[in-house]
């Protein structure tokens, strides 16, 4: 007879897959203990089958579990000893993929379409050499007018164009309007951000820098539309309902009533933030689009009427986001732009924020 | 423009405070750019009188003083200056005050061993002149111990930025009006006294330039004596910042400040002959004021006597025909010089002056006899002597339009309601005259045409804060979407650049004039740039990348990847361009991967490509052209394009003689992307088509050929694309090999079967297909 409790215990002891594989040959294989066993069974009378059936039975099925069973354990210890061989020194650095960033100004032109976009103003563009009837003349700046020499104009050498208009790098984006006016019928509303030349040179001034242009021009648009979407940009852009606006009068030749416009801010940790109305700053110049300039392009100043306004980006962006050097704008040091410029996932949206 | 607050109140009957004036200022149009207390920077100064001056025992130039300051303690002071004497009465500074001159703080102090408590002032020192020979005496009966700044009367300045159109503003007298009527006090015009002539002017005057100086007024006054300008007048100019002179001099500089009225005086006896208004010949010259010497043009107007020309005319009074210290007989002028002309010489000239400035917004030219009635005064108070008549040439242009106002256009244009008398009233508070809804503009004013002026004026003396912010009207719906395709296609082009580990740069516009040379040149240069490092407007964004990838190396940085998203101004137009540039190390030096590697053209390749996509060009159908061109390295740069005349990116290394000229270390690398080039997409559903998998899959084969050197591995891969369109669907370039006198590419071909798998007939006949194709270009299969 089979001793049941040795063919057990050898297999527990069984050390090794082969010493185990010998096992099941020995007992389960063709010519195995166990196989013979299950073999007399033919040959029983169907009482003796009854009854000695389901102790071979049994007697199998233990075996083939403990062979399973030893086997796993095996296994297991087997994965065990090679994991303890398997290690990696994840504090090791992997390799820096390099960091992009999107410049402060180009993020805030983003900025910008966004929030005039949910107001209803498309965004504009123009040439930067402009001649000097849509940069001055259309705007109702004269020649002999003292404000031209307001702001100190860069001319092109090679001098005039086709119609022999002198050729000059645009000092403001105001000619955009122009442009915009002579092309598309009203009403319009429209943003033109841009490159801007200015023969300017000191610490809070560069002979290219970047303004926004507004412009919305209808029947029934009046200053208090003006003073209006003013307040709904700068409390949307610097993300805060306490920006007060303080419009003052002033001169533009391109507007009548024309307005400088203020924000208040306050100082804090030495900086300024804007909100409440502590400490002023201008910020905008603005006001009602003089008739002459609707007329001088084509359009009717009886039946149409609006408001301009222009702001400088990168003030903004310094105002915003807390630079204090505008030359550094133009610097494209690697540094500047990975400390101030933005991630490309920061891409401005009314849902998510327009500030990043 | 600088007027001190007793200045003002000789115009304008007020109570109101400093800050209350400044703000109203400010919220009318006149914006306040400072106000200044000169009590604030007298403080700690009073009378004092000196009760003994004995000489320091140890210096031969200083004096040991005591002091009376009215406190019955007297102070004990050294003072080096030479008038200093008993009982002369003088400012004294003690201990904690701060000197104006120079923000010196006082204290006690031994000044060779002589104990010192405080300091008595020169007029430099408090800044009220430039005399410095010795410490102010002040009267006899100036009150010991009182604070100087009462005692001197200093009144506190306002500084205000004047528009260019209110050269009424330009006087302390039109500052007071606008005060006035936005309800600051009561207006006080000036009272033109009348002046006791003897004679008609002896001097003949003649305007012959009626265009550039329609009117010119004068009178001769015989018999002054020129000297200092009273100490009231010197206060007030002081406070507007202007220099006392001499008192003929101070008096036309006053009589402009106040009232906004430019004049001239003339010493007579250095004139000759009639004194005319007239254009300049070419090439005359004349010696102004400045000591400058300014060449006319024939567009200028001076005024001239028989000798020639002395002053440029409405700019600038000439260096040899003006009142001195001498003078005893003088002409005074009050002309009307036309506004335009007057900026045009100004600008040519590059000539400043406070009555250019003035002449150019435009005076008033009503006020002509009037001004002189003035001067005249003023002269003959100061330095006596006796007038003549006024002489008159010409007449000024007094027109004014009369502007037919709809009422209504200040609530529709203005957006404030606002009542019809209270328009009314502002207007005539201005000096606007309404008769009806006809109203005309005060001679002073130049910058009044049309309704939208009125409209201005009655909103800023209500205050634009009182405009009631007024939304927008809003469109029904959800705001629709606004940008333009090429605007849509920088903004993904910038952030799939910044994604892919590029720092968006901006750099100038302008360009050394030798760096676009490189480029062809610049058919756009700046006439008056800041330096001739920005001069050229540039034909390419590299050099403005390259100055800053230098920068940056030499900073320290090891690896540069810079990008710039901005126009090229060329002959045709201004160009949309995209810029890279990869310099340095393109991975560190690493445990895992070993030494640093640097950047190849396969980088500026695969970033071009890149970026092209997320610009939404068709990157599949872009045709590859070998040597993108002449500031390109030859063999290691091509363009990316739709057809040899359609290119939309060059990319590669830059020719190394461009990259020595840019200071670029070896291995940068660059594309650039012509954004203008890139096609519109066609317009699209949203809806994509219909998702159909091919049932069966796809499988691949793989060919090796032997190919000529120079063959290209693209033409290799598009003939067999080629060869069976139907069934090829992808072939990749997946081996190459260079051996000594072949090369070898291998390519991974896929195939996709349709309904039914292919048979091993049909796979021979492709690849018999594929073979030939390659064939053609010069291929062998490799055994």
């Amino acid at each position: 007879m089979i001793d049941r409790e040795e063919i057990l215990a050898r297999i527990g002891a069984a050390d090794d897959a082969a010493s185990l594989e010998a096992l099941r040959v020995e007992n389960l294989g063709k010519q195995g203990k166990v196989t013979q066993l299950l073999k007399t069974l033919g040959k029983m009378s169907p009482d003796e089958r009854k009854t000695e059936g389901p102790k071979i039975h049994a007697l199998r099925e233990a075996v083939q579990g403990a062979l399973d069973a030893r086997k796993a354990e095996l296994d297991r210890a087997e994965l065990e000893a090679r994991l303890k061989t398997e290690t990696l020194d994840l504090s090791l650095p992997t390799p820096a993929a390099p960091q992009g960033s999107i410049h402060p100004v180009s993020q805030v032109m983003d900025e910008l379409a966004e929030i005039f976009a949910d107001l209803g103003f498309a965004v504009a563009e123009g040439p930067e050499i402009e001649d000097d009837w849509h940069n001055f003349g259309a705007l109702n700046i004269p020649e002999a007018h003292p404000a031209r020499a307001m702001q100190d104009t860069f001319y092109i050498a090679q001098g005039d164009n086709e119609e022999g208009a002198p050729q000059v790098l645009r000092t403001h984006t105001s000619p955009v309007q122009i442009r915009t006016m002579m092309r598309d019928k009203p009403p319009l509303r429209i943003i033109a951000p841009g490159r801007v030349y200015r023969s300017d040179s000191d610490a809070t001034h560069t002979p290219m820098f970047h303004q926004v242009e507004g412009l919305v021009i209808d029947r029934n648009i009046h200053l208090g539309h003006l003073k209006w979407t003013l307040e709904t940009f700068l409390k949307a852009f610097f993300e805060r309902d306490d920006v007060e606006l303080r419009l003052r009068p002033s001169y533009f030749p391109f507007t009548e009533p024309s307005a400088e416009v203020d924000v208040g801010y306050s100082i804090e940790n030495g900086r300024p933030v804007i909100g409440g109305r502590e400490n002023w700053m201008e910020v905008l110049g603005s006001g009602m689009v003089h008739p002459k300039v609707i007329a001088n392009c084509g359009l009717d100043p009886d039946e149409w009427q609006g408001f301009a306004f222009g702001c400088g980006i990168d003030r903004l962006a310094m105002l915003k986001y807390g630079m204090d050097d505008l030359r550094a704008f133009f610097d494209a040091d690697l540094r500047w732009l990975r400390h101030y410029g933005f991630s490309f996932l920061d891409t401005p949206t009314l849902s998510a924020g327009v500030g990043a | 423009m600088k007027f001190s607050l007793e200045w003002l109140k000789q115009f304008l009957d007020t109570d109101a405070s400093v800050s209350d004036l400044a703000d109203a200022m400010t919220a009318i149009g006149l914006e306040i750019e400072g106000v200044e207390d000169p009590a604030d920077r007298l403080e700690g100064f009073s009378v004092a009188k000196v009760l003994t001056a004995a000489p320091h025992p140890d210096a031969d130039k200083l004096q040991v003083l005591t002091v009376d300051t009215g406190d019955g303690k007297p102070l004990q002071v050294v003072c080096g200056a030479p008038n200093a004497r008993a009982g002369m009465k003088g400012v004294l500074g003690q201990p904690g005050a701060t000197v104006p001159a120079n923000g010196m703080v006082l204290k006690k102090a031994a000044i060779r061993g002589v104990e010192s408590n405080g300091m008595m002032c020169s007029t430099r020192e408090l800044e009220l002149g430039d005399d410095h020979d010795g410490i102010i005496e002040l009267p006899e009966d100036a009150p010991v111990g009182a604070s100087f700044a009462d005692y001197s009367g200093a009144s506190p300045v306002f500084d205000v930025f004047i528009t260019p159109d209110r050269a009424d503003c330009m006087g302390v007298m039109g500052i007071a009006r606008d005060l006035a009527a936005a309800g600051l006090g009561t207006f006080k015009p000036v009272e033109v006294p009348t002046i006791e002539t003897d004679g008609s002017c002896p001097v003949e005057i003649r305007t012959d330039d009626s265009e550039g100086c329609p009117a010119f007024y004068a009178r001769v006054i015989t018999g002054v004596k020129n000297g200092a300008s009273p100490e009231w007048m010197q206060r007030r100019l002081i406070a507007a910042g202007q220099r006392p002179i001499s008192a003929l001099v101070d008096c036309t500089n006053y009589l402009m400040l106040s009232t906004g009225r430019p004049a001239h005086v003339y010493d007579l006896n250095k004139l000759s002959g009639p004194v005319v208004a007239r254009r300049a010949k070419a090439g005359e010259k004349v010696l102004a004021l400045n000591e400058k010497e300014y060449e006319l043009d024939e567009s200028m107007t001076v005024i001239a006597d028989d000798k020639g020309a002395h002053d440029i005319g409405g700019i600038m009074g000439g260096e040899h025909s003006g009142a001195d210290e001498a003078s005893t007989d003088v002409l005074l002028e009050i002309a009307y010089f036309d506004p335009d002309r007057i900026a045009k010489t100004g600008q040519k000239l590059m000539l400043s002056s406070d009555a250019r400035t003035r002449f150019e917004r435009g005076v008033d030219p009503a006020f002509m006899d009037d001004g002189l009635a003035l001067l005249t005064d003023l002269i003959v108070k100061t330095c006596g002597g006796t007038p003549s008549e006024v002489t008159r040439a010409g007449t000024p242009p007094m027109e004014r339009p009369t502007i037919t106002f709809d009422w209504n256009r200040t609530a529709a244009l203005g957006g404030i309601e606002v009542p019809r008398e209270r328009q009314v009233e502002i207007l005539e508070s201005l000096g606007f005259t309404v008769e009806g809804d006809d109203v005309t503009a005060p001679t002073w004013r130049h910058d009044i045409e049309g309704p939208a002026d009125l409209v201005e004026e009655v909103a800023r003396i209500v205050g634009f804060d009182q405009v009631p912010s007024t939304p927008l009207p809003r469109p029904d719906g959800v705001a629709h979407p606004t940008a333009t395709r090429s605007q849509v296609v920088e903004r993904r082009l910038r952030r799939a650049a910044a994604a892919r580990g590029f720092n968006e740069a901006i750099t100038w516009s302008f360009i050394p004039t030798s760096q676009a040379d490189l480029f062809g040149g610049a058919p756009n240069l700046v006439a008056n740039p800041i330096s001739e490092d920005m001069k050229a407007m540039r034909p390419s964004l590299l050099p403005g990348l390259a100055a800053a990838a230098r920068r940056n190396l030499d900073r320290g940085a090891s690896s540069v990847r810079l990008f710039e998203v901005g126009r090229r101004y060329l002959a045709e137009g201004e160009k949309p361009t995209a810029a890279l540039l990869m310099a340095g190390e393109r991975s560190a030096r690493d445990w895992d991967v070993g030494k640093a590697t640097g950047f190849t053209a396969f980088d500026a390749k695969a970033e071009a490509l890149a970026l092209l996509e997320a610009a939404g060009a068709p990157t599949d159908n872009l045709q590859l052209f070998m040597d993108a061109g002449e500031t390109w390295h030859p063999g290691r740069s091509a363009k990316l394009g739709l057809g040899p005349k359609k290119i939309l990116a060059a990319f590669g290394e830059p020719h190394p003689e461009l990259a020595r000229a840019l200071d670029l270390p070896k291995g940068t690398v660059v594309a650039e992307i012509f954004l203008d080039q890139i096609p519109q997409p066609k317009k699209t559903e949203r809806a994509r088509t219909p998702y159909a998998p091919p049932a069966l899959q796809a499988v691949s084969r793989d060919f090796a050929f032997i190919v000529p050197n120079d063959l290209p591995a693209d033409q290799l891969v598009r003939a067999i694309r080629g060869a069976d369109k139907k069934a090829i669907v992808d072939a990749r370039i997946f081996d190459r090999y260079e051996g000594n006198d072949a090369l070898s590419l291998a390519v991974e071909v896929t195939l996709q079967p349709e309904a039914k798998s292919f048979t091993e007939e049909e796979l021979s006949a492709i690849s018999k297909k594929i073979v030939e194709a390659a064939v053609k270009k010069g291929a062998t299969l490799r055994g």
